[in-house]
């Protein structure tokens, strides 16, 4: 491992030395779990497409289609008590972490029962129940409070670890380098995951990241920095389970730059103008659930029919969380008034 | 006169400013195609990328730079893209160019535009909703404007572009597509000039940018009870045209403050005590105020209604008044 103060080595050779060590290697009943996970989250983010497209969602939706090798991979490195912070586009990286479809879905439908009772939504929403510390509607913000969580986690003795996803674009904002360096100094248990689909909206990531690597960023800070296939589910778990190990250890933070593709609009409704077809095209025959799914298929740990049976427990899964949100009730009005504060006897 | 909506009026202001000043540039997060709003639609084609400036997602940077750009002879126009954001870039507006000029004792001008697209709507969430011109009416060193028509958007963007200070325009995001006529000739629209946007004899009703709208809706409610209502719209904040305001108090004798934000210390409160100060033998009753409550956005949309200040509240504050 990389000593304190020691030069990071090239992204590639340590991806290389990591993926051949594999000592994290997730056994087969994991491979199928992160398969059918990665399922689930594309069906929820299909599903909460053709829904937010009939008018049943409110606000404007950013969804992960494309992106699931990196939610899973983070998700499945992680411990139920670990923590995670998201992004605007974190539907996924919830249910990677275990969260209930139900609170998912009633939340973004504006619902009552929703796990932050409609006041958050799509890119504000946090589950506590699974150490999801929140979805974030500011760009790399979650990257500063990272270090106060890897600070919480030292201090009070326990061996959790907090991993942060933030974009590509999201990584040319000041709070992405002060919290590396934070973390770096203080030796915090944190992971930082960038989740890199080369756009920022409308922005390539070529025209607005200098130096283009953002995992050489790491170098600055004297970190492990490596860059790792985002659709390759098992590529993102072996370099989130190393950083892991290490954070777990006492080593300290690590950064992976999980290269993926966004299949579909920055958020729906976004006509894609500025790039290619065969952008997405491309991307879709990187499929990571396809990817996944034969690798399974060359281990001999999935076959038709087992896959038909998880599909199928999966779809059920998904229409139960629609049917448990359409039959939710709203809000009622005046709870806008409520949870501003722990404490608030004054009539003010 | 021309009918357009309120993003295309802005959209004019800056192709005009651009065509007559060379120094002036645009800057922000996906600009070049036009996002969030269209506003800055077809800049790049006429006036190309390197006055029409795609920007990292960067904020401080694209507001610091901005700040060393026009130190030093340049125009720039910043596009906040939600004004929410501006919390990341709120040194460099708050500490940096706010001060620059009365700090160095003068020496330095810093002839630079904030657009600040902002507002509650549509479900947007506590992250993409906010009324924040209090924060920057409370900033010595900031001018700050609130169109509420096409036509002052693009006469105040205009005047904000050739303002010397640097300017914040708080452009509402649910008026961008709201339609009025805007002058065929180039018309700009000063700084600290209200506009009374109906007139009326009973009570005034202060409003900007969103609530100008609600206001008027309200006036046409409260004729039919038959109170006439005088609807004023500052336009500007940071300078205010405290003679309207006075000359319509002495008529009306009863004030209605509505705006969006919260209740606490914000602009309302500041004006009610403009009002208060100026023309306290005026006022025959209290000064109401019509704002949100004093919490942060709710994404559902029962209770996004509920925290979005309205019509409705106005005509019942009015009515007390006359009783
Ligand atoms: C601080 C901040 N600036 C701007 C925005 C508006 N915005 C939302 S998503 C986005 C692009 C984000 O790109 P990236 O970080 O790469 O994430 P991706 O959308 O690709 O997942 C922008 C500019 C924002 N939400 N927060
Ligand atoms: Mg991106």
């Amino acid at each position: 491992m990389v000593e304190e103060g020691a030069p990071t080595p090239a992204p590639d050779a340590s991806h290389a030395r990591i993926a051949r060590a594999m000592t994290h290697a997730p056994g087969p009943d994991q491979l199928l779990q992160m398969y059918a996970a990665m399922l689930r989250v594309r069906r929820f983010e299909e599903r909460a497409r053709e829904l937010y497209h009939a008018g049943r969602i409110p606000g404007f939706i950013h969804l992960s289609v494309g992106q699931e090798g990196v939610a899973v991979g983070v998700g499945a490195a992680l411990r139920r008590d670990d923590y995670l912070l998201s992004t605007h586009r974190g539907h996924g990286h919830l249910i990677a972490k275990g969260g209930s479809l139900r609170a998912l879905m009633a939340e973004i439908f504006g619902k009552a029962t929703g796990c932050c009772k409609g006041k958050g939504g799509s890119m504000h929403i946090a589950d506590a129940s699974v150490g999801y510390l929140g979805a974030n509607g500011v760009l790399a913000s979650g990257c500063v409070l990272a270090p106060g969580v890897g600070l919480s986690i030292q201090m009070r003795g326990t061996d959790q670890v907090v991993a942060v996803l933030f974009g590509d674009g999201a990584a040319n904002r000041g709070p992405f380098h002060e919290g590396v360096n934070l973390s770096a100094l203080w030796r915090a248990p944190v992971v930082f995951v960038c989740e890199n689909n080369s756009w920022a909206s409308t922005t390539a990531h070529e025209l607005s990241t200098a130096g283009g690597s953002i995992a050489a960023r790491a170098a600055g800070y004297g970190i492990p920095g490596v860059a790792v296939d985002g659709n390759d589910a098992l590529a993102v778990h072996a370099a989130v389970a190393e950083a892991v190990r290490r954070a777990r250890g006492g080593d300290g933070p690590s950064l992976i730059e999980a290269k993926t593709v966004r299949w579909l609009g920055h958020h729906e409704g976004d006509p894609q103008a500025y790039r290619p077809k065969s952008e997405v095209e491309e991307g879709r025959r990187q499929d990571p659930i396809a990817r996944l799914r034969a690798h399974l298929e060359g281990a001999a740990l999935l076959d038709a029919a087992h896959a038909a049976r998880v599909a199928q427990a999966i779809e059920a899964d998904v229409e139960d969380a629609i049917a448990f949100a359409e039959s939710s009730p709203l809000p009622e009005p005046h709870h806008a008034l409520d949870d501003l504060f722990v404490h608030w006897p004054w009539k003010d | 006169m021309p009918v357009m909506d309120f993003g295309d009026a802005l959209n004019l202001a800056l192709k005009e400013e651009m065509r007559r000043d060379g120094r002036v540039y645009c800057i922000g997060e996906d600009i070049v195609l036009g996002l969030p709003f269209g506003v800055t639609k077809g800049l790049a084609e006429e006036f190309g990328l390197a006055r029409v400036r795609n920007a990292p997602i960067s904020e401080a940077a694209i507001v610091g730079s901005s700040l060393g750009a026009a130190m030093t002879g340049l125009v720039p126009v910043v596009d906040m893209h939600f004004a929410d954001f501006v919390t990341c870039a709120m040194d460099e507006v708050v500490n940096q160019i706010a001060k620059s000029r009365y700090m160095f004792g003068g020496q330095i001008a810093c002839p630079l535009t904030l657009r600040m697209p902002y507002g509650i709507g549509k479900s947007a969430g506590g992250h993409h909703s906010n009324s924040v011109e209090a924060w920057f009416v409370n900033t010595p060193g900031l001018k700050v404007c609130m169109p509420s028509t096409p036509a002052d958007a693009r006469g105040l963007l205009k005047t904000a572009i050739r303002d010397p200070d640097p300017v914040l325009i708080f452009e509402h995001r649910a008026l961008y597509r709201v339609q009025g006529e805007v002058p065929a000739e180039e018309t700009l629209v000063p700084l600290g000039a209200a506009d009374v946007k109906r007139a009326g004899t009973d009570v005034t009703v202060i409003a900007t940018a969103r609530m100008v709208g609600e206001a008027l809706l309200a006036a046409e409610m409260l004729a039919e009870e038959g109170i006439s209502a005088e609807v004023v719209d500052p336009r500007s904040l940071v300078p205010l045209d405290r003679a309207t305001l006075a000359a319509s108090v002495a008529k009306t004798h009863r004030v209605v403050i509505a705006e969006e934000g919260p209740m606490r210390a914000s602009v309302g409160a500041w004006l009610a005590w403009v009002v208060m100060e100026q023309s306290f033998d005026e006022l025959d009753a209290p000064i109401a105020r019509v704002a949100a409550p004093d919490v942060p956005i709710p994404f559902s949309p029962p209770m996004e209604a509920f925290v979005t200040a309205h019509a409705g509240q106005i005509v019942a504050a009015a009515r007390e008044l006359m009783k």
